[in-house]
């Protein structure tokens, strides 16, 4: 469908018209291009009545609907009016302008326009996908439409500002996530910061046995990792650490970070734990947090056997030094690398760098939220994360699954989606815990040869290999029992046995079964302090509180902050492969960006008419990047370019109108708002 | 200040009787969204497929403390019958504080639309993240109710005198100016 207008001259009154000469200039010729999205937007805006009606407007020249606005056809249609017309100015009715922006303003320019004669309507996020009535979002279209081709005279020519971008990436967080996405910068030649608050990298994956579906050892795989960080020139491993404070913008972070003390010196320690063995404390008082509280160990200890760093660490809360000043300090004399010190403090530094991956993570559910399942009351009742630590052969009991009284379980129940798909918990389904909990089912049975009862809701096993272990756990004799767990409690006289109270949904029943031993799946859930971490990055969370992504499909390790990406469960729950393949792509974006080495800028900055400007100074202490300078000599005020980001706030307080921002002048924006508002 | 683009002049103006009458009055509502917080919840809307009133049209600035007064003068001076202003939260603005000038401007511009006789409700600042987008289905909701059961706009001019004084090139905020030069030039389709 096509509209013709003429030559853009439009009816006219009160002597000016759009579409006329002004100033010698030439006559604005703008083409429409109304987007039917398939049916996306056609089902419910009639796209050839909002083409209709562009065409109508003063200085369009030609008004089309076509089916995909964005495939090569539709773009070379507006290529080709451009040249074959003499269009200078284009006004695209489609989607929104986050997705397909740059897209016609490419089109835009290899017309041979300058991109910025280009505006962008947006009639399906704002209009088809959100309305049901087709008239009334019909005339909302035609409205956006005429307020885009009314702002698109007004538009000029700009250039993009480039901006070096800094080679140096920094990854927040050490766990899988966090250790691929550096090793994958790192050997691609740029230099890593890779900062981990707890003290060894390794993460929630150091702490598993085996993985699913194909059973090999966690540690296994990921050590070898582990000490590739340790050991790459490329990157600057720093434990106990965290970010405070991001200043900068993308290409040029200024990120200061906070070195909480170790009270031991890490380029000077070993690992040989000596100084754990001449520790006052003969033996461990304190719940060890890599094995989920089932060991104790001393005040001064290692992370965990694989620590990365191999380097104790002395918790100053607990250490008798700490909080009498008079302990023996037996640990300095056993230390032969004089490598101890009680009077470290905390170090803030400052990094440099030009993007950032978060990695956050994740942490698990509190199964004492959900009490109805005994967890914390009854001591056979367990977490996943303790359950792994014990299969594991590192772990407190070298991998045999024992009870807290050292007995081996001869029935052991394995809960589903504890905290997950539950409106009074979390409402999302964490992904993998059908998963772990089968190889656990398998691992218990392996061990133990105990009956081995799992309660589900549905058996959730999308993935490659997934549903064939799932079949070879069913097949090995494990109970795969469909139904919710309604509560469990403690036979009053046996000996710590449970009974728990299930309904069984295929064979349409309740039963009542007695185990000796509770696995509760718990799920995973953003961490508690992803609010503030989320400030700190200026970065955005979903409504359940995980890392947003720029887009859930074409930009899923973007954030909304240029040069931040996502890697792994920060943004949401995945398994291993999953997390491992996010951070590679977040790496792959962060290597894109730092590659190229400069970045392109929105050109929408602010400047100073110096003319109109009386040198009130109002602006300058409204810029938050004190981009505006008052020039005494001349009194008046000047912004510095490179250092204004375009937020326009300047703009709007100018009491005579004398600065200006580009994409968005007042004039521009007024022709907006008349636009939509010129409807009957 | 304004440069004025007559375009809309004639635009059609024949339904002006039926936007009047009570019962199928429909408020037009200019929204102006900040491109990070606000935008990106309405585009979240739109790909989750949320209905709200369609009474909202946006205009997108690159943050709310872009929004200058005088867009919401104008706005009323238009037609407008309600002006929604959409930001980051507090601590969440994009460009650090732009939304605390926002909140103050919108403060005291909420006075001045009052002593003017435009009624508070008819102006609105809301913070909505980029992932409330069931929040600004509520907001668009309300606000279209709110203002359907005010009535349109009631100016110390008619209304219709402002809608027909498109092109006018009036300095904007004022009605009372607005509507001189309206009267002067009002043009018939």
């Amino acid at each position: 469908m096509l509209r013709e207008n003429g030559f853009g001259s439009g009816p006219t009154s009160g002597g000016k018209t759009n579409g006329a000469p002004v100033n010698g200039d030439p006559p604005i010729r703008i083409g429409v291009y109304v987007c039917h999205c398939g049916t996306n937007i056609a089902r419910t805006v009639d796209v050839e009545r909002v083409t209709e009606k562009a065409g109508e407007l003063p200085g369009v020249t030609i008004a089309r609907d076509y089916k995909y606005m964005c495939s090569d056809p539709g773009q070379e249609l507006i290529k080709e009016d451009i040249e074959e017309l003499g269009l200078n100015r284009i006004v695209v009715a489609s989607c929104s302008p986050n997705l397909h922006e740059g897209t016609f303003r490419g089109a835009t320019a290899a017309g041979g326009l300058n991109p910025f004669f280009f505006q962008m309507v947006n009639i399906r996020e704002h209009a088809s996908w959100v309305h049901e009535d087709r008239e009334s979002a019909t005339d909302k279209a035609i409205d956006l439409v005429r307020a885009a081709v009314r702002r698109v005279h007004h538009h000029k020519a700009l250039e993009t500002r480039r901006v070096p971008i800094k080679p140096e990436v920094l990854v927040v967080g050490g766990g899988i996530a966090g250790i691929s996405a550096a090793l994958t910068l790192a050997d691609g030649g740029k230099h890593v910061y890779l900062i981990e608050r707890e003290a060894s990298i390794g993460g929630h994956m150091a702490q598993f046995d085996k993985t699913f579906p194909t059973l090999d050892c966690a540690a296994c795989i990921l050590t070898p990792k582990m000490t590739q960080v340790r050991n790459h020139p490329n990157i600057t491993l720093m434990t106990m650490t965290e970010v405070v404070k991001v200043d900068g913008f993308v290409g040029s972070y200024e990120v200061t970070v906070k070195h909480r003390p170790r009270f031991i010196d890490v380029s000077l320690c070993v690992g040989c734990q000596q100084c754990i063995d001449a520790c006052v404390y003969k033996r461990g008082k304190f719940e060890d947090e890599f094995d989920a509280g089932l060991s104790m160990r001393k005040p001064i200890y290692l992370p965990n056997a694989q620590a990365v760093p191999q380097v104790v660490l002395i918790d100053p809360e607990q250490c008798i030094q700490f909080s009498s000043g008079k302990c023996k300090q037996t640990c300095v004399e056993a230390c032969d690398r004089d490598a101890i010190f009680f009077d470290q403090e905390e170090r803030i530094e400052t990094l440099d760098v030009g993007a950032i991956i978060m990695a956050t993570g994740f942490q698990t559910f509190d199964a004492r939220r959900s009490p109805h399942y005994g967890y914390g009351i009854y001591p056979n009742v367990y977490t996943a994360l303790e359950v792994e630590r014990l299969v594991n052969a590192s772990g407190p009991t070298g991998g045999e699954i024992v009870l807290r009284d050292g007995e081996k379980p001869t029935a052991v129940g394995i809960v589903h989606c504890v905290g997950s798909r539950n409106q009074k918990s979390n409402p999302w389904c964490s992904k993998v815990c059908c998963m772990y909990s089968l190889k656990l089912a398998h691992l218990i049975k392996e061990k133990t040869d105990a009956e081995v009862y799992n309660f589900y809701i549905d058996m959730r096993t999308p993935g490659k290999g997934f549903e064939e272990f799932y079949q070879r756990v069913a097949s090995e004799g494990t109970h795969l029992i469909r139904g919710k767990v309604a509560s469990v409690y403690q036979q009053a006289d046996g000996d710590g046995e449970l009974l728990v109270d299930v309904e069984d949904t295929l064979a349409g029943m309740v039963r009542r079964i007695p185990v000796d031993m509770l696995v509760l799946a718990v799920g995973l859930e953003p961490r508690y302090d992803a609010e503030e971490v989320r400030r700190t990055f200026n970065i955005t969370c979903s409504g359940d509180g995980w890392f947003m992504e720029r887009h859930p499909k074409l930009a899923p390790v973007d954030t909304f902050t240029d040069g931040v990406y996502l890697a792994g469960c920060c943004q949401g729950p995945k398994d291993i492969p999953e997390t491992v393949a996010q951070a590679g792509a977040a790496a792959g974006q962060a290597l894109a960006l730092i590659g190229r080495g400069y970045m392109e800028l929105e050109p929408n900055t602010a400047q100073v008419i110096a003319e109109d400007c009386s040198g009130c100074k109002t602006c300058i202490p409204l810029c938050p990047y004190q981009a505006i300078l008052h020039d005494d000599a001349e009194n008046r005020a000047e912004i510095n370019e490179v250092l204004c980001k375009g937020c326009g706030v300047c703009v709007a307080a100018c009491p005579s109108g004398s600065i200006v921002q580009n994409l968005f002048e007042d004039t521009e924006i007024y022709e907006e708002i008349e636009g939509v508002l010129a409807y009957a | 200040m304004l440069e004025q683009a007559d375009s809309t002049v004639q635009a059609p103006q024949a339904d002006l009787t039926s936007q009047t009458s009570a019962e199928d009055f429909e408020p037009r509502i200019v929204a102006l969204f900040c491109n990070w917080c606000t935008y990106m919840a309405a585009d979240l809307a739109g790909t989750s497929r949320m209905r709200y009133a369609p009474n909202v049209r946006v205009v997108r600035v690159m943050c709310s403390g872009r929004i200058d007064p005088q867009f919401v003068m104008h706005a009323f001076a238009r037609g407008a019958d309600g002006v929604l202003i959409g930001g980051c939260h507090p601590g969440d603005c994009h460009y650090q504080e732009g939304n605390y000038k926002a909140l103050r401007r919108f403060r005291l511009l909420r006075r001045v639309i009052e002593s003017l006789g435009i009624e508070r409700e008819r102006l609105r600042l809301e913070w909505i993240s980029a992932s409330e987008a069931d929040r600004l289905r509520k907001v668009a909701d309300e606000m279209a109710a709110d203002i359907r059961a005010l009535g349109p706009l009631q100016l110390s001019i008619p209304a219709e005198e402002f809608r027909n004084a498109e092109g006018a090139g009036a300095e904007i905020p004022s009605p009372e100016i607005a509507g001189e030069t309206a009267a002067k030039e009002v043009a018939v389709p």
